[in-house]
């Protein structure tokens, strides 16, 4: 549905956007990480056709995006990133100009606001005017423009930026809703919504991708993943400490004491070894019988996984 | 085609309803016809003169007048798209760039055009006094529409070049000022001692102040609507290549 080829972006001397190369497929929900100044905001612009790239080639529905800007144009609804509107326009005003910039017309156009009008809570203000409403409506009011026309694809840049917990929590419910029958790009750097709506994830630093996969993939790459915490009454620091070191299986082990607690986490010796290290701990557990409150195996987080393959924000500005 | 004409409708209609939400319309409408009166009536000597023209007294004041007045509508027509952040969501709509730009020099040229129409009691009062020449009257309305376009395009073009209002404001000011004065009889006048005779000619020939001229006098010319066309097809199409640049960077 989408492809994104060897994209560069230069402002200036700066790269913005270093040879970036995706695909998105029918079906997909990708979710677009990275610091601040990453170049998520500007690979967007480009591929909505705001802006050209320096140079590589993006096509949306088979549309080239620079040769046939309208006809791709037509399959997208977009979210800037602070999601602007007409401030001296009402929100129905403003939503019925979306639809007649979209083609639609007489019954379809009233039905589309009234659809997307429903879908993104706005009734109450619908004859307010912009510039009176909350950031929470103004953000929901230009997310019901990039719905306006039902498009198969969907970029939202930052959706639940400004939110608060209640609308977050609504506006990825309708990103995974409509995930399942649309195209969805979305740009974040909150993880938690990464593994609540997306199929895959692209992590991109500095203009370029350094991770590509689903959550589970990437949660996989952190450090932590597979390893076994352990939590028991009564029993040394030292002792626990040496005896799940003496597993074939295990590789770091740390152990402290919380209280009249001991805790303890195991990393697998190699990865991808997490089940065999479980049930290793588990056999030791039984045999020197610890009592024992906790076990369990991590699966990796993503935020550690996003630490350590990105660098810091050291972009000054926010492209 | 007919699809191409539908967004330029789009945008224009939107954009003259943003006029009409907002107090800037009425407060427009009602300073230009004041200051029309005034200047007919106070300035131009219309009573003195004695004569059933509008030349002289109501028609030889726009070029003056519409120097602040074209400007201050036309300032905000891509600077609030670009401060507001909107300019991204107008163009990644699936329409061309030109139709934004034709869209929005359409709208603000209507909206000139009515506070134009609602000076009709001038020549109301004129055909009452006298019996002024008709066609002397509509060759004039045409010339200010004209003129007020030319205006126009120079301030879309100003303010597709930068985000500040007050900046787009200043800038067309000038340069319409520049275009006014080029042809005015004390500057010509003073080139004519200075410069070679074309030179003098070409430059009175790129001013609005020049072409206005026959128009108030009862004659369409042409090469006067040729000049005002060109002014505001030039103007339009540097928007469009402005444009692209901000887009780029």
């Amino acid at each position: 549905m989408i492809t994104v080829e060897n994209l560069v972006k230069e402002f200036g001397t700066k790269r913005a956007v270093d040879g970036v190369s995706f695909e998105v497929k029918p079906g997909e929900v990708l979710g677009f990480l990275g610091p601040n100044g990453a170049g998520k905001s500007t690979t967007m612009r480009i591929i909505t056709g705001f802006m050209p790239a320096t140079s590589g080639r993006v096509t949306v529905g088979g549309h080239d995006i620079v040769e046939d800007p309208i006809a791709a144009k037509r399959l997208m609804g977009y979210l800037p990133e602070s999601a602007p509107s007409y401030s001296d326009m009402t929100v129905h005003g403003f939503l019925n100009w979306a639809a007649e910039m979209r083609g639609l017309s007489g019954g379809a156009r009233q039905d589309a606001v009234q659809r997307v009008t429903n879908l993104c809570f706005l009734e109450n203000v619908l004859h307010q005017s912009v510039d009176t409403l909350s950031k929470g409506y103004r953000h929901r009011t230009c997310l019901a423009q990039s719905l306006i026309h039902d498009p198969q694809i969907l970029i939202l840049d930052e959706p639940t930026d400004g939110l608060d917990p209640n609308q977050k929590f609504e506006v990825r419910q309708l990103i995974r809703r409509m995930g399942e029958k649309k195209v969805i790009i979305f740009s974040t750097h909150i993880l938690e919504e990464v593994e609540a709506c997306c199929s895959r994830a692209i992590i991109i630093d500095r203009g370029r991708i350094v991770a590509n996969g689903t959550p589970a993939q990437l949660k996989a790459k952190s450090e932590l993943a597979g390893s076994v915490t352990l939590r028991v009454h009564g029993v040394a620091v030292e002792q626990v400490r040496a005896r799940l070191a003496q597993l074939g299986v295990a590789g770091k082990v740390t152990a402290q004491t919380e209280g009249s607690m001991v805790s303890a986490r195991v990393q697998p010796r190699e990865r991808g070894q997490g089940a065999d290290l479980a049930s290793a701990v588990a056999d030791v557990v039984s045999k020197e019988g610890w009592r024992f409150d906790a076990l369990e195996t991590e699966e990796g987080r993503l935020d550690d996984v996003f630490r350590s393959i990105t660098r810091p924000d050291t972009a000054g500005s926010n492209a | 085609m007919n699809e191409g004409f539908r967004n330029v409708w789009t945008i224009s209609k939107r954009e003259l309803g943003g006029y009409f939400n907002s107090p800037v319309a009425y407060v427009f409408i009602v300073i230009f016809l004041l200051l029309t009166g005034f200047f007919t009536f106070s300035l131009g000597y219309y009573h003195e003169r004695g004569q059933a023209s509008l030349a002289e007294p109501f028609f030889s004041w726009h070029p003056w007048l519409y120097l602040f007045l074209v400007p201050s509508v036309g300032m905000r027509l891509w600077a609030e798209e670009r401060r507001s952040g909107t300019l991204e969501l107008l163009l990644t709509m699936p329409i061309a760039p030109w139709q934004a730009i034709v869209g929005k020099f359409l709208a603000s040229w209507l909206f000139l055009a009515i506070a134009l129409a609602l000076t009709f009691p001038v020549v109301l009062t004129t055909a009452y006094l006298g019996d002024p020449d008709n066609g002397a009257v509509i060759s004039g309305y045409v010339g200010s529409l004209l003129l007020a376009g030319a205006y126009l395009g120079v301030t879309e073009l100003m303010s597709a070049i930068t985000r500040n209002q007050i900046i787009a404001f200043i800038i067309s000011v000038v340069v319409c000022f520049v275009l006014l004065l080029c042809g005015w009889e004390p500057v010509t006048q003073f080139l004519v001692n200075h410069v070679p005779e074309t030179l003098v000619n070409l430059v009175k020939g790129m001013s609005t102040w020049h072409h206005f001229g026959a128009f108030q006098k009862g004659v369409i010319d042409f090469r006067d609507v040729i000049y005002f066309g060109s002014v505001i097809g030039f103007s339009l199409f540097s928007t469009s290549v402005v444009l692209r640049g901000v887009r780029g960077a």
